[in-house]
């Protein structure tokens, strides 16, 4: 029997570490580690030394602070007196606005520039080709502060909108785009806002059970129940009915102005001149904004406390704080036959309004009143950030679609299937797989990038917290810090919402 | 050529031929740009024909059957399809593809969806039929391609000779009256050619009428009625499978086959 042997056992050699492949990577990695180590260990040790040496420690309660500052776009209720947090919250929500409109838009615009530069047709294409060029490789900050730029100057001046200028409002008169911003009709609620809201709803969900019914009866027995229509329809129908069954109804019944010292039947106009000041009490919602629309018509001078409710209005009526009120139809018990006040109706009355109602911008003083006031600094940001990005989304579109071979396209036809079916079932799903991954990595630029909204002073959370809160107090590195981990934050939820997505539709293989 | 695949020696099935005609093709020219691709072709094909189209690459073979189901549009000529005029009208393209099944070089499955979506999706959207319906039916061919088992996998998981073989189903679930093959069996290893023919073969015997595009000469002699050679665009022989190959009359083809057998 042959002796066995054993394999030879290599000697180690101290060489080896470095062009052995077995150990190689392995002190590569270790030496790595201990470079890292070294590195963050004289990072923190510098900052510590450093804040040592200022008289400073680390420390996040200056977020409790009075901020003491104003910030000229709010979503949230906000005034000088409340904190540097609450400064932060402000912020926070208003780069989540930016970020979100943009990305809307910029995913918008992409698609449909991507899809045209496809196009066969000549111009369109070049154009399209002109417009991602253009965007792409000019620097983000600079289409920024050209389209504030022509915001700002190409735009009138509130004050041309005055009878005679050079200028006026859109839109039925419900817009005006001046230097100062965009103003735009705000929403009013009336009574059955909020059975309309939940009617919105419930069709929104009825137009997609709808169409997951079609879908059905197609599997099940073959036919095909028109999709589009049918559905539009149910979005849409009942919520007109509604607001018109509201706008009809209790919308249409009366409200009247009712005053104090005035004769029966009396007009505003001859109470005012009369009283030598107006001042009347209404509550919220389409009742004041109504009041307000009769006030205005008649150009009188007045001023105006809004409540809550309308009997918290007639209290403060009757309690003097002001000369007038509103009263809807059927709540006139608490003033008539009260022996304190004499009340009496005036000759004016309106109506409690429909469900929906749009207050319009009003020219008044030097700049609008009323409405919603779009800053210029938003719209600016808004519109370079989703041009910009939208260029980029443009190209990964044209790419997905491109990606798709030629033969899927074919083999669909050749099945009998028609062109646009052919696009839905078999192009878009193929082509959504390549678009989404780098398309996340689009979404997350956009949100970082939206922090250049420094160059046109939107007040983003760069600009308060990362901003005015770090020079006021002073803490440079613990807003910073915040800061940082805010932007890593909305990155992961941006990437992980899209992640989640892309993992449900992604192709199997093996 | 000594094809591994096909017993060249076996007496092809003469499955019956009727005189009803179902492809007429005549005085079709078709040009890409300023490139003629396609020179006066007439081709008549009755049903339950079996039609070898061979030739050189850039001949016009492919060209010529992606034009009878409108993949490719034609200039001049007229093409019929079951009685039905191929021109721009959308209802007759509709008519003639739901009635013409296709195979490709690549299979063109839909990776997105599994084997049975596949062959449900165009049965379902286009024909209408309930979908327990079209799945029936779609498993009833996919055991006819002998691949029932692999239904609920995608196509990517599928070798080679299975996605055809599929794509040939998913074709059949369309209840077409005509095939086109595209080079069915040129991109598959020489194992997996044997596992599509024989699927092609099978289909033969049962009367389908088929035009197939193919360099696969064991093929044409055991299933073929008529094989037609092409050079540049034009229709150059065609002839019963022995003669041509034992016979062939114009040099282009001798050279042809010296070259395609002679290896």
């Amino acid at each position: 029997m042959s002796a066995m042997t054993d394999p030879p056992r290599p000697s180690f050699r101290l060489s080896q570490l470095i062009y052995d492949t077995r150990y190689r990577s392995i002190t590569i990695q270790v030496v790595a580690l201990v470079l890292l180590c070294a590195a963050f260990w004289w990072l923190i040790d510098n900052t510590v030394e450093n804040l040592a040496v200022l008289g400073k420690d680390f420390d996040f309660g200056f977020l409790g602070d009075r901020a003491g500052y104003d910030i000229n776009q709010m979503l949230i209720p906000y005034d000088n007196s409340m904190s540097h947090g609450r400064a932060a919250l402000v912020g926070i929500l208003n780069t989540m606005l930016v970020a979100f409109l943009g990305c809307v838009t910029a995913t918008v615009i992409g698609v449909f520039a991507g899809v045209l530069r496809l196009s066969k047709n000549w111009v369109v294409s070049r154009l399209m080709a002109v417009y991602v060029e253009g965007f792409r490789n000019v620097p983000l900050l600079l289409w920024i502060v050209l389209i504030f730029a022509l915001m700002t100057e190409a735009t009138p001046q509130p004050r041309d909108f005055r009878e005679g200028g050079s200028a006026s409002m859109i839109l039925g008169d419900s817009v005006a785009i001046t230097n100062r911003g965009v103003f735009l009709p705000m929403p009013t609620w009336g009574d059955g806002a909020a059975v309309l809201g939940l009617v919105v709803v419930l069709s929104l969900i009825g137009a997609y059970l709808y169409r997951r019914h079609a879908r059905k009866v197609l599997y099940d027995s073959g036919r095909l129940l028109p999709m589009v229509w049918p559905a539009l329809a149910i979005a849409i129908v009942p919520a007109v009915v509604v607001y018109f069954a509201f706008a009809m109804s209790t919308g249409s019944a009366q409200v009247r102005l009712m005053a104090a010292d005035a004769t029966e039947g009396q007009s505003v106009a001859a109470y005012g001149e009369a009283q030598g000041s107006l001042s009347v009490c209404v509550p919220e919602g389409t009742i004041g904004l109504n009041v307000q629309r009769l006030l205005r018509g008649q150009d009188l001078r007045y001023s105006e406390s809004v409540f809550a409710t309308e009997a918290m209005a007639i209290d403060a009526f009757r309690n003097g704080d002001c000369n007038m009120v509103a009263v809807p139809a059927g709540m006139e018990q608490p003033l008539l036959g009260n022996p304190d006040i004499a009340v009496s109706a005036l000759s004016e009355s309106t109506t409690r309004g429909a469900p929906v109602q749009f207050e319009k911008p009003v020219l008044g003083g030097f700049n609008f009143e009323g409405g919603v006031q779009v800053r210029n600094s938003l719209l600016a940001l808004w519109l370079a950030l989703a041009l910009y990005t939208g260029a980029f989304i443009a190209e990964i579109v044209r790419a997905g679609i491109l990606a798709v071979s030629k033969g899927q396209s074919e083999a669909a036809f050749a099945l009998g299937m028609r062109p646009n079916r052919t696009m839905n079932l078999v192009i878009l799903p193929q082509a959504m797989r390549v678009i989404v991954p780098p398309l996340i990595s689009q979404f997350l630029n956009l949100t970082k990038n939206s922090s250049l909204a420094i160059a046109v002073g939107y007040m983003d959370v760069r600009a308060t917290l990362g901003g005015i809160s770090i020079n006021q107090t002073g803490r440079e590195l613990e807003g910073m810090l915040l800061l940082g981990m805010f932007y890593l934050a909305l990155s992961l939820v941006i990437s992980g919402a899209m992640n989640i997505y892309n993992n449900r539709s992604r192709l199997k293989e093996r | 050529m000594a094809d591994p695949a096909i017993d060249a020696n076996v007496t092809p099935p003469r499955m019956e031929v009727s005189e009803e005609i179902a492809v007429q093709i005549t005085d079709m020219n078709k040009w890409y740009g300023s490139f003629h691709v396609l020179r006066d072709i007439n081709l008549t094909v009755h049903r339950g024909e079996r039609i070898v189209i061979c030739g050189p690459s850039g001949s016009g073979k492919s060209t010529l059957i992606r034009c009878i189901n409108a993949l490719e549009e034609h200039q001049k000529g007229r093409i019929e399809v079951d009685g039905t005029l191929l021109s721009s009208d959308l209802k007759n393209i509709d008519k003639i593809r739901s009635e013409v099944g296709m195979c490709f070089q690549h299979f063109n499955l839909f990776p997105h969806l599994t084997i049975l979506e596949n062959c449900t999706l165009a049965p379902i959207w286009v024909r209408k039929t309930p979908k327990k319906e079209a799945e029936q039916a779609a498993m009833h061919f996919l055991e006819k391609v002998k691949i029932p088992d692999q239904a609920n996998k995608y196509p990517g998981q599928l070798s080679g000779g299975q996605q055809q073989r599929v794509a040939i189903a998913r074709s059949l679930c369309m209840k077409p009256r005509i095939m086109l093959f595209d080079e069915p069996t040129s991109a598959l290893d020489p194992e997996m050619i044997k596992e599509v023919l024989d699927t092609m073969i099978e289909l033969a015997e049962e009367g389908m009428t088929m035009l197939c595009v193919t360099h696969e000469m064991g093929f044409a002699q055991a299933v073929a009625n008529r094989v037609i050679f092409m050079d540049q665009g034009q229709i150059v022989e065609q002839n019963e499978p022995k003669e041509f190959f034992n016979n062939p009359k114009s040099d282009r083809t001798k050279l042809f086959l010296s070259q395609i057998l002679g290896h």
